[in-house]
């Protein structure tokens, strides 16, 4: 789970991070009066989305007056920001943060990411802040330090010294950076946080570090123990129908292509994208119903299926192992009560009860395309699309 | 033996009076050995009882004292799983099959922490489990589709693996073991432990590796398989149209910092000359083609 930098701000400043003086607003006017509270003469007016690239896009801005902070604030607030993160279509801009501004002189990257390889924490820290790390790495390997921490023994004290002094952090600020690392760590280890980064850490004039940005990702598993955390869900930042979808226990995902998929598991459902790509059709979404979906969950999922404008075919892939496939054809035949199928459907099943389910769709008189296996199912589901497709065009004229 | 299990293997199910642990023993017992293998279950306020037959235990340490079994499958609820791990460690099992989904990172990483140095192994969590055809099946696999044979087979997924499995039966390709190592980011055994176990194995002849995107794993194990591999093996990778950033099901498939992607693993694999099929339809057909 995401949350916006001011949350992840403040769950920081808790821990002692230091963060410039800001203010959450939800319009132009709080900006306004945010500003005012805040003081000084130069504010930073920006953008809360859950993605990155803000600066680049416009969604980071100085204001040196408030008529500056209302015209920035007015720029942003309900338009789309379009950054390299969010495609094409960006994200709307629902939220604002108004903080003091800060003077800088250097910017220093820091994060604590779960590291598969090494199976551990890893804390990663780069003397070049400010910019996109992905490009530090590939061009100047040398500019980014790495330390792995025990879990059962947490940051060791010489590791901690060893990275401030790799990004070459000024003397007088050892101490303050020791016990800024060690406080990351700890909201990293307490709070369940899958991924925490700070860019740019900031080193001002008069040598004081402070978080300028704050990213901080939770692990989904553990969000039971921190209903703190989860009541921080923003669901406007989230497809509505990939919320909608992990109502019903269901793994949504939506992608560009006509074909819609459903199946059981996740492997097999990237799988069943991959065939129908390759057999030259277009997969509409990933979607896994799980090892233990109901009859109602698999209706749920053509629900969902069905609002896509751009669909032309469903194809259910199902191999059943906990999952029976008397189950999903029970589904099948409830979701086709409720609502209507205007697109083909095509059923591959397999494994657990496949010949009960079977049995059902048969007796239901549904149109079904039945398939023998997975290639059957994806070169007959393309087919079915194209001829949607092509039959759409005629009509159009 | 094939690799890990065989019929003289004995089991101890942890989560047993749970339903899902039930059902699945009860599958488990039922197929090939099961009925001699699954010997004891665990649960602390359950000690005494019985289920079906299978004495239950206070914890791991008494149910391999009593029975003799060196390995445990867990059910046990994600909140609680990695702990019941940790009591199979200490028990000092020899492996540790945990089915459970949905463990949080911190946990397992704290697990797997604890675990080093120690001589006990783990299959998964948030796996299927591992089955030597016609001998021992000891997970949520359907025991039917699996045939007695010299095909190992290692994978990340459930139901990719059921896929897998079946076309090489169809083919007539039966299995030696089947392991599905689980989606999980922080796990047990890898593609590259099991993948060593497969070229030691003198009832193993050739291996099917099937992986997805995320992590580093599979380019990591086709390295190895270039410098050591005695047998051919051959792959597939899900997820070549999976976009970036999403997280795929499992909680470790993801395209994350551009590092993961199903492309960068299949040319990592032919570049270590392993045989990568992009039609998982397929994965039964290009084996037979390289035995």
């Amino acid at each position: 789970m995401k949350i916006h930098e001011y949350q992840a701000k403040k769950i920081l400043s808790d821990y002692g991070v230091p963060i410039p003086a800001g203010v959450a607003c939800f319009s132009v006017e709080e900006a306004i009066v945010a500003a005012n509270q805040l003081g000084g003469d130069k504010w930073v007016v920006k953008a809360q989305i859950y993605a990155g690239g803000r600066g680049k896009a416009g969604g980071i801005k100085l204001a040196k007056s408030i008529a500056e902070v209302r015209q920035h604030a007015e720029a942003m607030l309900h338009r789309p920001l379009v950054t390299l993160q969010t495609g094409p279509e960006g994200r709307m801009v629902r939220r604002l943060y108004v903080e003091q501004e800060v003077s800088i002189s250097h910017e220093y990257y820091v994060a604590l990411v779960v590291d598969r390889a090494q199976q551990c924490i890893s804390l990663i820290a780069s003397e070049a802040g400010g910019m996109d790390i992905e490009q530090v790495a590939a061009s100047t390997p040398n500019k980014i330090h790495k330390v792995s921490i025990n879990p059962l023994t947490g940051l060791e004290a010489q590791d901690a010294e060893a990275i401030v002094r790799q990004i070459r952090l000024p003397e007088s600020c050892f101490p303050a950076a020791i016990s800024m690392l060690n406080a990351l760590y700890q909201a990293f280890d307490e709070n369940d946080v899958s991924l925490l980064e700070i860019n740019p850490l900031v080193l001002t004039p008069d040598d004081h570090l402070m978080a300028l940005d704050a990213k901080l990702n939770f692990d989904d598993n553990a969000l039971l123990r921190h209903p703190e955390i989860a009541a921080l869900r923003d669901l406007e930042e989230e497809d509505p129908l990939e919320v909608e979808a992990s109502k019903h226990a269901l793994s949504y995902i939506p992608l560009d292509g006509d074909i819609g998929c459903l199946v059981n598991g996740a492997g097999l459902a990237m799988a069943t994208m991959d065939i129908i790509k390759l057999y030259g059709g277009s997969p509409a979404n990933f979607l896994d119903v799980g090892g233990g979906a109901t009859a109602d969950n698999v209706t749920a999922a053509f629900k969902i299926m069905l609002r896509n404008p751009r669909l032309k075919a469903i194809l259910v892939n199902i191999f059943g192992g906990i999952m029976r496939c008397d189950v999903i054809a029970e589904g099948i035949v409830q979701a086709a009560r409720e609502v209507r199928l205007e697109v083909p459907l095509i059923v591959r099943l397999e494994g657990t009860n496949v010949e009960l389910g079977r049995k059902i769709l048969q007796e239901s008189g549904l149109s079904i395309i039945s398939a023998s296996n997975m290639a059957d199912a994806a070169s007959k589901a393309v087919e079915a699309a194209a001829q949607c497709q092509s039959e759409s065009t005629t009509k159009g004229g | 033996m094939a690799i890990l299990i065989n019929r003289e293997t004995r089991v101890i199910t942890q989560g047993i009076t749970g339903k899902t642990g039930q059902f699945h023993t009860r599958q488990c017992r039922e197929y090939a050995h099961g009925k001699d293998c699954f010997v004891a279950g665990v649960n602390p306020k359950k000690a005494g009882e019985g289920f079906e037959g299978i004495p239950v235990f206070a914890t791991v340490k008494e149910a391999r004292q009593q029975t003799g079994a060196t390995v445990s499958v867990i059910y046990v609820p994600p909140a609680h799983a990695a702990a019941a791990i940790d009591e199979a460690v200490e028990a000092e099992l020899d492996l540790v099959i945990c089915i459970t989904e949905g463990i949080p990172v911190r946990d397992m990483l704290r697990t797997r922490a604890r675990m080093r140095g120690n001589k006990t192994l783990l299959i998964g969590p948030n796996c299927p489990g591992i089955i030597t055809p016609g001998e021992l099946k000891i997970g949520i696999m359907p025991g039917a589709i699996h045939q007695p044979g010299r095909i190992g087979v290692v994978s990340r997924s459930g139901t990719l693996t059921y896929e897998a499995v079946a076309q090489l039966t169809e083919l007539g390709l039966g299995q030696s073991t089947c392991i599905g190592i689980g989606g999980d980011p922080i796990n047990g055994l890898k593609h590259l432990d099991v993948m060593k176990l497969f070229n030691d194995d003198s009832e193993t002849d050739a291996v099917l590796m099937v992986g997805e995107i995320g992590g580093t794993d599979e380019e990591a194990c086709a390295s190895w398989v270039k410098a050591h591999m005695k047998k051919p093996v051959v792959g597939f990778i899900a997820g070549v149209t999976a976009p970036p950033g999403k997280r795929m099901g499992h909680a470790g498939a993801i395209i994350a910092g551009g590092q993961g992607t199903a492309q960068e693993k299949i040319a990592v694999m032919e570049a270590c000359g392993i045989r990568v099929t992009r039609n998982p339809a397929e994965m039964g057909k290009l084996l037979k083609s390289v035995l």
